[in-house]
């Protein structure tokens, strides 16, 4: 606007001159700040990531400065910008007390940039935050409608509870106003405080009963949202709105059989949106209630049957008619109908459409699975489908669907997908074709069949239970242990690399059951070849050398291959291969090639009982494998990896196996051996355990003279290191004084001085008893070096263990054995000689004990 | 409910984000550079619905332009590519034949309009006209209130 523009001016005098001059050096000093949608420009011609930080770092501090010296003119430009920095990435935290000054601002431009940004950057994280509510509670009070619909939106979006309870009230009033805009955007407001804040929701109640009378399709809308959250909320409230049943049902009626309405026209379809809205909460009004069930029976078939379904909208409003039909207590035809909705959709060309009739179907199966049952064919049709997650719900439904009576046209179709699946699905897939097998197969021979089918096709991505199952089966089915042992062996001749659980279910087979192998009469296995011995163990020797087979597999086959020796007539080829591992660098195989070579050496007797055939396995997992089925059917979404599944299964094969559990591993597919160390590591912990047990054992002893400083001084120094409660690790039954001393005689040998000496007489044999001696101090002394000596008659043999200490503390015992055989079975008669030392006097007492019991030598 | 709703462009930019759920900013970030590394990743023959942690997200591409919502479990997918669509509509009719340019330049209206559509996550209008009587009154408030000449364009620019 400078005079020059405007020409010669003929009112020109000295005011307007200063004016303009004053407002041109305004311009210089203090510049227009640059134009939101030059800014963008400057920033998309940046070529490098560089070269885009130092255009925004120079904007921000740019901008930054402005609100330093609170520039309220260009305030809201500013705060564009920086909404526009923030959404590239770039922190604009600064920004936030800025945006409350514009919505403090009186102007509408002002407003709607500050709340925006509020939105952008104000969530309920930031201590700003609840500077804003005396602006919102401003705003909502504003004569114009659109700043208190800004404010309702803002509140919407980023209300926390403490702004819920502030504001709740205004927001009850407006849902009262006589304007449909704001009534609307109260309505929401509403809602989404009682999210926040469900105890608020009484509040509400009042208002929200009006709402289902009105014209406006907005209003209508927002309403049926509100009421829909509040039933969810509060079972009183479901009840309190049970009533409005019908008006739903008149709402809904009207909007299918009214005419074409311009406005809310969808396609032909009318107010799409509503519908689905009207659909859902009626589903949650009829739900679990017969009677409203039934008001709605009607108009759900009437949208069922009158929707137009040649776009997505019709089916967008079928699908959620079928969702409401399946959950409340619909009449069966009314089921049949929705099933049939869906029946259509499996065969729809929009993909969409097949994944979400899928997906219900899913939901649906186990409820009404002969309504779904079918569509079988459809369903195993998506299994070829090229999108993955319509696959993957097609293989969840088909396993839903397995019964006795389709298991083999399933099984057929679900073997040739898992031929073609994607990994993540081989690991899920073929437990979940285990499992079926196992509940449903019709014979043991196509169950083992279909078990080998599988370790085929899933290759290393099958899970270990797999291997247990598929080896337990073989060994309880007695009958087809040679036609398998067969088939495993025609795969394994073959390159068989990557199916490391292919391998050792055949190596064990074969292993188990190398005889059979060799002479089985082949009835149905046309194609396979009967191998010679040197075949079977040119295959084994390309096994053990080939570095792409796991460790795991390698002792597998070891151990299997030593076990052949037994079944096989030549030894030396495989005593070779074996004794080649004794020095391998794995430890695991050393040890084996180790062990086994010794049972070619000096132990040779031994081999054929220890690699004699095992019994068959008794199926112990059936239960767990079952309940793992059902959690994995119900679970699938969470499930997505090997690593998944529960240890429980390696050491029901430890139990399984007796002890070959070591070797075990989780199959993982780039077969890595992991954990072995759980299992190894609470082995370890039961020996510290006993180990433990045998350092506390040491606790009836006084601190002062331990049992340990007095075995110099015993009679029998070699076997004794432990005192009175000695265990059963070093093999010292017979010191123990757990002497059940109801059953057993015992006499009284000796009392005198606080000394008590007691016999507790057992019987080892016809002539030989066992005597427990216990000497125990009734003193307030130590009893130190005590000795106690036994005389028997010449005709009796006596045999004396050693003691248990030679000090006995007050209250304490001192235990010993005595061995007496008497073969000519006269009558016992013994003479004893104690001696000890008790506070420095030296005492020696001598007895004779003749009152044995007759009846023990009986 | 809606929990979230993206634009970004198939060079993986992002171009208008609505949060209907406070998180964090880094929470934010992060949710966003993955899905937009999901949804740039699927083919063109496959389904607009994924499941993403325990959400379901629904994206549909338009142009250059990828729209994608993150609806409950309980929210009917298909209505949200209605909902998409309505929105999708709204931009075209305001800004005529609208390209994602229009949506780069002028994000804040684009902000507006969705507002207009959507409060908390639900749907506030199903009239495509009062929407955009809305819009249009709104803007209308703003001019007035610029008084033009001193200023060259509006506060915004």
């Amino acid at each position: 606007m400078n005079a020059s523009e405007h020409g010669f001016n003929p009112a020109f005098n000295m005011a307007t001159i200063k004016q303009v001059i004053n407002e041109a050096v305004e311009r210089v000093r203090m510049p227009t700040p640059m134009r939101l949608r030059d800014l963008i420009r400057q920033i998309r011609a940046a070529r490098t990531a560089a070269e885009e930080r130092s255009v925004v770092n120079k904007e921000c501090a740019y901008i930054r400065s402005t609100f330093r010296e609170e520039d309220v003119v260009w305030r809201c430009r500013n705060i564009a910008k920086l909404l526009y920095i923030h959404m590239l990435g770039y922190p604009a935290h600064f920004g936030q007390l800025e945006c409350l000054k514009l919505i403090a601002s009186q102007r509408f431009t002002d407003k709607r940039i500050g709340y925006l940004g509020a939105m952008l950057l104000l969530d309920e994280r930031q201590d700003v935050h609840l500077l804003i509510t005396n602006c919102l509670k401003n705003d909502l009070n504003s004569p114009t409608q659109f700043v208190v619909g800004l404010a309702l939106c803002t509140l919407g979006a980023i209300a926390s509870p403490e702004m819920a309870r502030d504001l709740a009230g205004e927001v009850e009033r407006l849902m009262k106003s006589p304007n449909a805009y704001i009534r609307k955007k109260a309505a929401l407001c509403a809602y989404r405080i009682i999210k926040r804040v469900p105890e608020l929701m009484e509040i509400f109640l009042p208002a929200t009963r009006s709402m289902l009378s009105e014209k406006n399709h907005g209003v209508l809308i927002t309403g049926v949202t509100l009421i829909t959250e509040m039933c969810e909320h509060s079972p009183d409230t479901l009840n309190h709105f049970k009533k409005i049943v019908p008006n739903l049902v008149r709402i809904l009626k009207n909007l299918i059989l009214a005419g074409y309405s311009p406005e809310h026209d969808v396609s032909g379809v009318s107010d799409p949106f509503l519908q689905v809205k009207i659909l859902k909460l009626l589903r949650v009004l009829g739900k679990n209630d017969i009677d409203a069930s039934e008001a709605m029976n009607d108009i759900l078939a009437q949208v069922a049957t009158n929707t137009e379904t040649s776009k997505n909208v019709g089916n967008t409003i079928l699908y959620e008619t079928v969702l409401s039909i399946m959950d409340i207590k619909s009449e069966g035809g009314l089921r049949v109908l929705a099933v049939n909705i869906l029946g259509r959709f499996l065969i729809n060309n929009d993909k969409n459409i097949r994944y979400v009739a899928l997906n219900t179907l899913l939901r649906t199966v186990h409820v009404d699975t002969s309504a779904v049952q079918r569509h079988r064919s459809t369903i195993l049709e998506c299994l070829k489908d090229p999108d993955v997650s319509i696959r993957r719900r097609a293989m969840e439904l088909s396993f839903a669907l397995i019964n006795t009576q389709n298991i083999r046209t399933m099984m057929k179709e679900l073997l040739v997908f898992l031929e073609r699946a994607d990994p993540e699905f081989k690991a899920q897939c073929s437990s979940n074709i285990v499992l079926a097998a196992e509940r449903y197969s019709p014979n043991k021979k196509w169950h083992l069949d279909t078990l080998l089918k599988v370790l085929v096709a899933a290759g290393n991505y099958v899970r270990d239970d797999v291997i247990t199952c598929t080896i337990q089966l073989i060994s309880e089915t007695t009958s087809q242990q040679g036609y398998i042992t067969l088939q495993l062996w025609k795969f394994l001749a073959e390159d068989t690399m990557d199916k490391q659980p292919l391998i050792q279910v055949a190596t064990w087979a074969i292993g188990e059951y190398g005889d059979m192998l060799l002479t089985t009469e082949i009835e149905d296995a046309h194609d396979v070849k009967r191998p010679a011995e040197d075949d079977v163990i040119d295959v084994y020797h390309r096994l053990l050398w080939s570095p792409q087979n796991s460790t795991i597999t390698k002792q597998y086959t070891l151990m299997s291959l030593t076990k052949l020796s037994t079944r096989f007539s030549s030894i030396t080829k495989i005593q070779q291969i074996v004794s080649t591992f004794s020095s391998s660098l794995h430890i695991e195989l050393q040890q084996r090639g180790v062990e086994f070579s010794q049972l070619f050496g000096k132990y040779g007797n031994l081999r054929p009982a220890l690699l004699e055939r095992m019994p068959p396995m008794e199926m112990t997992r059936s239960s767990d494998a079952q309940t793992n089925g059902d959690s994995d059917l119900n679970d699938m979404k969470l499930d997505d990896s090997p690593q998944h599944h529960i240890n429980n299964e390696s050491n029901a094969l430890l139990d399984l196996l007796g002890g070959d559990g070591s070797d075990m591993d989780i199959i993982k597919p780039n077969s890595t051996t992991t954990s072995s160390q759980p299992v190894s590591n609470s082995n370890n912990q039961d020996l510290l355990d006993l180990l433990g047990g045998l350092d506390t054992l040491s606790s009836p002893m006084p601190p002062a003279d331990t049992g340990i400083g007095l075995i110099l001084e015993n009679n029998n120094p070699v076997t004794n290191n432990v005192n009175s409660n000695s265990n059963f690790l070093t093999g010292d039954f017979l010191n123990t004084n757990s002497v059940n001393e109801v059953d057993v005689p015992t006499i009284t040998a000796f009392d005198r001085d606080g000394l008590k000496i007691m016999f507790a007489l057992e019987k080892i044999e016809s002539n030989s008893i066992s005597i427990n001696v216990t000497a125990s101090n009734h003193t307030l002394s130590n009893m130190t070096d005590f000795l106690f000596q036994a005389a028997v008659p010449k005709t009796f043999q006596l045999q004396m263990l050693s003691p248990s200490g030679t000090v006995i503390s007050p209250n304490g015992v001192v235990t010993q054995v005595l061995r007496v055989v008497n073969p000519s079975k006269s009558a016992l008669r013994m003479r004893l000689r104690i001696s000890y030392s008790l506070d420095g006097n030296i005492v020696q007492e001598q007895t004779e004990v003749n009152n044995f019991p007759t009846e023990v030598w009986d | 409910m809606m929990q979230f709703m993206l634009l970004f462009s198939r060079q993986g930019k992002l171009r208008l984000q609505k949060w209907y759920n406070a998180h964090p900013d880094k929470l934010k970030k992060k949710i966003t550079r993955e899905l937009i590394t999901m949804i740039l990743a699927r083919k063109p023959k496959m389904c607009s619905f994924l499941e993403w942690r325990d959400l379901k997200i629904v994206y549909k591409r338009y142009a250059s332009l990828y729209f994608c919502c993150a609806i409950e479990q309980d929210d009917n997918e298909l209505l949200t590519l209605e909902i998409i669509h309505r929105y999708v509509e709204l931009l075209d009719k305001y800004f005529g034949s609208v390209c994602e340019l229009d949506i780069i330049f002028n994000f804040e209206k684009a902000y507006f309009i969705l507002d207009e559509l959507l409060l908390g996550g639900e749907i506030q209008e199903t009239s495509k006209k009062n929407v955009l009587k809305a819009i249009a009154a709104q803007d209308l408030l703003q001019e007035e209130e610029t008084p033009q000449g001193f200023f060259e364009d509006h506060g915004l620019g």
